[in-house]
């Protein structure tokens, strides 16, 4: 098959996979995410669905967003779910009973059923070494349960498991860089993308469907009630996060890390965390020490991921 | 929609007909309303790929048309988002039954 022309004029020509009528809020990230990840390609798509907001108010009794086969059956097994398919139709393909028809299977969770309910099924899925790709919808909370913290929760955010109060300033800890995690199992394709960057997501899913074997993708994606900020500001934020190298854009491709897109000029963090209310108190007086923790971890993180690049010669 | 029992529904929570969710129709959620000025718009279609409930209608040519109001929650990044034309934004949001 061909690979698509990325032309927004001709895409919106076509049809989407992903219907309205869904309950996600309004100004969500994830459908958004959904969306352009379908839209990228042509090829036949199954999918599986970690329980989370995207599988809750998707797939509501007797509704479904999605027109694609889709399935859902706990938190922690969306990659173990699709692992199964995709090995049952190999094998059926193998048997006779069934034509390939060049199916992808792609598994979606949000980062709570990624990070930390899900990881243990992905981590094995990927070793298994199942042609299959898990995208990750990474809100960096548990927005569907009422914003608990998660392993993806950035440092300093406020929640509703790590207030933030007179001694406890939010969540103490850094995130876990889990796309680098996933590249540590040493699987063909691993990227971080961002829906504001639409041209960079659709290739980077173009092109992990056309190599075999287990692919992985962390989107971030912006949820205004978790973040404590404005219903029309999702795609503003997903900007902001990729301008000020909070959420960089890179990939990587058998072991070799590219920095698929830069930056015209890094902005200081506080850009990004300034209109999000769940930052709200690093603003007060006597908390810039937060401000200056969070701006030294997001640099160093930036300063690594240039020199990976750079050690490879793909800047 | 009629309300259906556990004896009519098919076994195992299967939904049989895609794309179902069509038929309920989120845009009485709607408190912010969005518009559309036709002689700012540049057809860039930045609204209809960052609408996250599909509710840009764009017609056979690739042309933007209007809302669809039936699914339109009234987000607003499609007004944030839009370019428009000289620092006019084709698209503005107001406020729901004005």
């Amino acid at each position: 098959m061909t690979t698509k022309a990325l032309k927004l004029k001709e895409l919106a020509k076509g049809e989407d996979r992903f219907a309205h009528g869904h309950r996600m809020c309004a100004g969500c990230g994830a459908p958004i995410v959904v969306k352009q990840v379908l839209m990228a390609t042509d090829y036949p798509i199954i999918a599986a669905n970690a329980t989370g907001c995207l599988e809750v108010s998707s797939c509501i009794q007797q509704f479904t967003a999605w027109k694609i086969p889709w399935m859902h059956s706990a938190f922690e097994n969306a990659a173990a779910t699709i692992s199964g398919i995709e090995a049952m139709y190999r094998s059926l393909v193998k048997q006779g009973k069934l034509e390939d028809k060049n199916v992808k299977f792609i598994a979606f969770g949000g980062d709570g059923g990624t990070y930390d309910i899900g990881f243990q099924a992905l981590s094995g899925a990927m070793e298994r070494g199942h042609d299959m790709m898990y995208i990750c919808y990474d809100n960096g909370a548990y927005m569907n349960t009422g914003i608990q913290r998660s392993s993806a929760t950035p440092f300093g955010a406020d929640t509703t498991t790590c207030p933030a109060g007179d001694v406890i300033p939010g969540k103490l800890q850094n995130r876990k860089d889990l796309t680098r995690i996933m590249a540590a199992h040493g699987i063909p394709y691993v990227a971080q993308a961002s829906p504001a960057n639409w041209m960079d997501l659709m290739k980077k899913v173009q092109k992990a469907f056309e190599i075999k074997g287990p692919k992985f993708m962390n989107v971030i994606a912006p949820c205004n009630r978790g973040w404590r900020s404005r219903t029309d500001d999702a795609i503003a934020l997903a900007k902001l996060a990729f301008e000020t190298c909070y959420w960089p854009l890179y990939e990587i491709e058998n072991g070799i890390t590219k920095i698929t897109a830069k930056p015209k000029e890094k902005k200081p963090l506080v850009d990004f965390l300034k209109p999000q209310g769940r930052f709200k108190h690093m603003f007060a007086p006597g908390n810039e020490y937060l401000l200056e923790q969070a701006q030294a971890y997001v640099d160093a993180q930036w300063e690594r991921l240039q020199k990976e690049a750079a050690f490879w010669g793909e800047e | 929609m009629s309300k259906k029992f556990w004896e009519t529904l098919p076994q195992g929570s299967v939904v049989l007909e895609a794309g179902s969710s069509a038929k309920f129709k989120t845009g009485t959620w709607r408190s912010m309303r969005p518009k559309w000025i036709e002689e700012n718009c540049i057809q860039c279609m930045f609204c209809w790929m960052y609408c996250p409930d599909m509710s840009v209608k764009v017609n056979a040519e690739g042309k933007r048309e209007g809302f669809d109001y039936d699914y339109c929650k009234g987000c607003g990044i499609c007004a944030l988002e839009c370019p428009g034309k000289k620092g006019n934004k084709a698209i503005v949001m107001e406020e729901e039954g004005k």
